[in-house]
């Protein structure tokens, strides 16, 4: 809503589009629903289609111009204004000022006796009432099933709802019809059929106890789309969509670069630090250092005077802050500045799906130039059995689009090879920084070396970190990492 | 609407919402001659005049006849000309005839063809 959203890309200018206003859905779609086209929104029941075509109409009057009239056929005037009202739309207010209008279509299939032929055209009679009362440009009707159940003559029905789709079109309005899911079909009566132009699926699932929605696109005619499922948000914004910004690998690569937060750790990348827009793994186990590190990382980009946003998923921010004190790093005043932003969420709240739309939609709000997630280790092990690479691909790619530096922080394990959690995340990041315990000669110690880092000639040396009162810095070169792993190998 | 025969009245000349007042006063003049609940109030939605909502405005008047002697008054609404009508009665389909007296509200869809369904759905009793 306030903030500016990135333009979609453009669209061929053979088809115009209908901007839903959704964040996320209209860059998929590179600029919404076709213009004077239907699209058919399906799902099962709870799926989010009335909301997903609810929005489309509040957007619509509120922010394009383009008043809207939304048919419903299974709920009141009264309930749809409490529903939305919680997303901040005044229903009543629109209807005044005559930006939507409402009609509920109610029918009582017990006070119905069929006595010869009929055609649909009191619905059309009161849509085209309620479009011309208004000079309405969208309109949704939600949900066409309700017809089916109150219709006894499906023949009739369908050549009537056929009708109307054309009728839809010839006046030139943008419309969403919402179909409830089959069985094995799209929609329970095969609406899908009669709408060429633009489907879109969705679907929420339980995996594991973890709830995720998802949306598809079907089919999209004369638009290039993606066919892989999308996961998105329902909060108290409405929907939210998690794209994939890119379709290709075309983000610019900086040249800038940008300090670690720890002058010793840049001296080891050509004494400059990370890029920025990379995005960097640091691994270790238990107590190495991990957080220590990323708040230095972000104690350093909000001295720069750079938005940081601080997503965790073990600590509270409150906790955070206490812990980083006793390492003399003082987090608090770039809090209170507006500089530092937590969000703290438990990893099993929801699906790694959930948690990549939460992120997604922050980071669009905030516009920070530096994330850190600390740890992903938690939001791999939320993920269930679905694929995590794709999903934190698209993270990644999100990232390096908008030129954020991020930085992942991963536990591991004693004994696991590193390479366990790290393997689905490990080949998309730019850097990995790989912090250990060793003990020679029985005297404890942390280690810390550059595994990778693209594109500089970074040290292989495996230096001592030093976490102290004072904060982190390393000590002295104990040897060079590729030596020392293959030692420890043996 | 002229050709209505003269029970027949047509909303679509009047300027009133006939949802509440005329059906009362139009029931309180036959009072008088019929017990309530014998007299029928019958509205027929229809837009324009197509084939279905001219057979069905003949096939009404031919049963009411029969049936209800008298005991009936039919008015006819042209949705064309009064589109705000039709969400007073939940119209969907056309034709549809709306029994509005006696309740409960009955709704009847299609041109009326059907004889034996009207009667069933209209609840209509036998000639006496």
């Amino acid at each position: 809503m306030p903030h500016a959203k990135p333009k979609p890309k453009a669209a061929r200018p053979s088809l115009a589009k209908s901007p839903t206003g959704i964040q996320g859905l209209d860059e998929l779609t590179g600029g919404g629903l076709p213009k004077g086209r239907v699209s058919l929104v399906c799902g099962k029941a709870g799926s989010g289609k009335s909301l997903l075509a609810m929005e489309f109409l509040m957007h619509g009057a509120v922010r394009y111009g383009e008043p809207g009239v939304c048919m419903n056929f299974e709920e009141t005037e009264e309930k749809l204004a409490a529903n939305v009202a919680s997303l901040g739309f005044d229903l009543r207010d629109l209807t005044r000022r005559k930006k939507l209008l409402v009609d509920y279509v109610f029918i009582e299939r017990s006070q119905i006796t069929e006595a010869g032929e009929y055609n649909l055209d009191g619905l059309f009679v009161r849509l085209a009432h309620a479009v011309n009362t208004i000079k309405a440009k969208r309109v949704v009707l939600d949900s066409v099933q309700a017809l089916f159940a109150g219709v006894g003559d499906s023949a009739t029905l369908r050549s009537e709802l056929q009708r109307l789709f054309r009728w839809l079109e010839d006046h030139n309005l943008t419309a969403i019809v919402t179909g409830e899911a089959g069985i094995d079909t799209l929609t329970r009566h095969g609406l899908e059929e009669y709408i060429a132009d633009c489907v879109i699926a969705l679907d929420h699932r339980v995996t594991e106890q973890i709830s995720t929605r998802r949306l598809r696109i079907v089919k999209y005619r004369g638009t290039s789309h993606g066919t892989d499922e999308y996961p998105f948000l329902i909060d108290e914004d409405g929907i939210s969509v998690v794209p994939i910004t890119s379709l290709a690998l075309t983000h610019k690569a900086l040249m800038d670069r940008i300090s670690t937060g720890v002058p010793a750790l840049d001296e080891m990348m050509e004494g400059k630090g990370f890029f920025r827009g990379s995005s960097v793994l640091v691994t270790g186990t238990a107590g190495t250092g991990k957080s220590s590190l990323a708040a230095n990382f972000t104690r350093a980009a909000c001295t720069r005077g750079e938005i940081c946003l601080y997503f965790t998923f073990e600590e509270s921010p409150s906790q955070i802050l206490r812990n980083m004190r006793s390492v003399g790093i003082s987090l608090e005043p770039w809090v209170r500045k507006g500089l530092l932003r937590f969000s703290a969420m438990r990893s099993t709240s929801t699906g790694l799906e959930g948690h990549l739309a939460v992120i997604h939609k922050l980071i669009s709000q905030l516009q920070p130039s530096v994330v850190v997630i600390d740890p992903i280790t938690n939001l791999v092990s939320a993920s269930g059995n679905y694929d995590v690479k794709s999903m934190l691909v698209r993270l990644v790619d999100f990232l390096k689009v908008q030129q954020i530096t991020s930085m992942f922080t991963n536990l591991t394990f004693a004994g696991d090879p590193q390479e366990r959690t790290a393997a689905a995340v490990s080949s998309l990041m730019d850097t990995w920084i790989v912090l250990r315990d060793s003990k020679p000669n029985g005297r404890p110690r942390r280690e810390l070396y550059v595994l990778k880092s693209r594109g500089m000639a970074h040290s292989r040396e495996v230096r001592e970190l030093i976490v102290s009162k004072r904060g982190l810095d390393l000590g002295v070169v104990l040897s060079d990492h590729t030596v020392a792993t293959h030692v420890a190998g043996q | 609407m002229s050709n209505c025969g003269g029970r027949v009245t047509s909303l679509a000349d009047s300027g009133r919402n006939p949802s509440n007042g005329m059906k009362k006063s139009a029931a309180k003049k036959r009072q008088s001659k019929t017990s309530r609940s014998d007299f029928f109030i019958l509205r027929l939605y229809i837009a324009g005049q197509t084939p279905n909502s001219i057979t069905a405005i003949a096939n009404l008047k031919k049963i009411c006849e029969e049936k209800l002697h008298g005991k009936y008054r039919i008015e006819v609404v042209d949705l064309l000309e009064k589109p705000q009508l039709a969400k007073g009665d939940q119209i969907i389909a056309i034709p549809t005839l709306v029994r509005r007296l006696p309740p409960p509200v009955k709704k009847i869809i299609g041109n009326l063809s059907k004889t034996e369904s009207v009667i069933v759905g209209l609840d209509l009793q036998p000639a006496r």
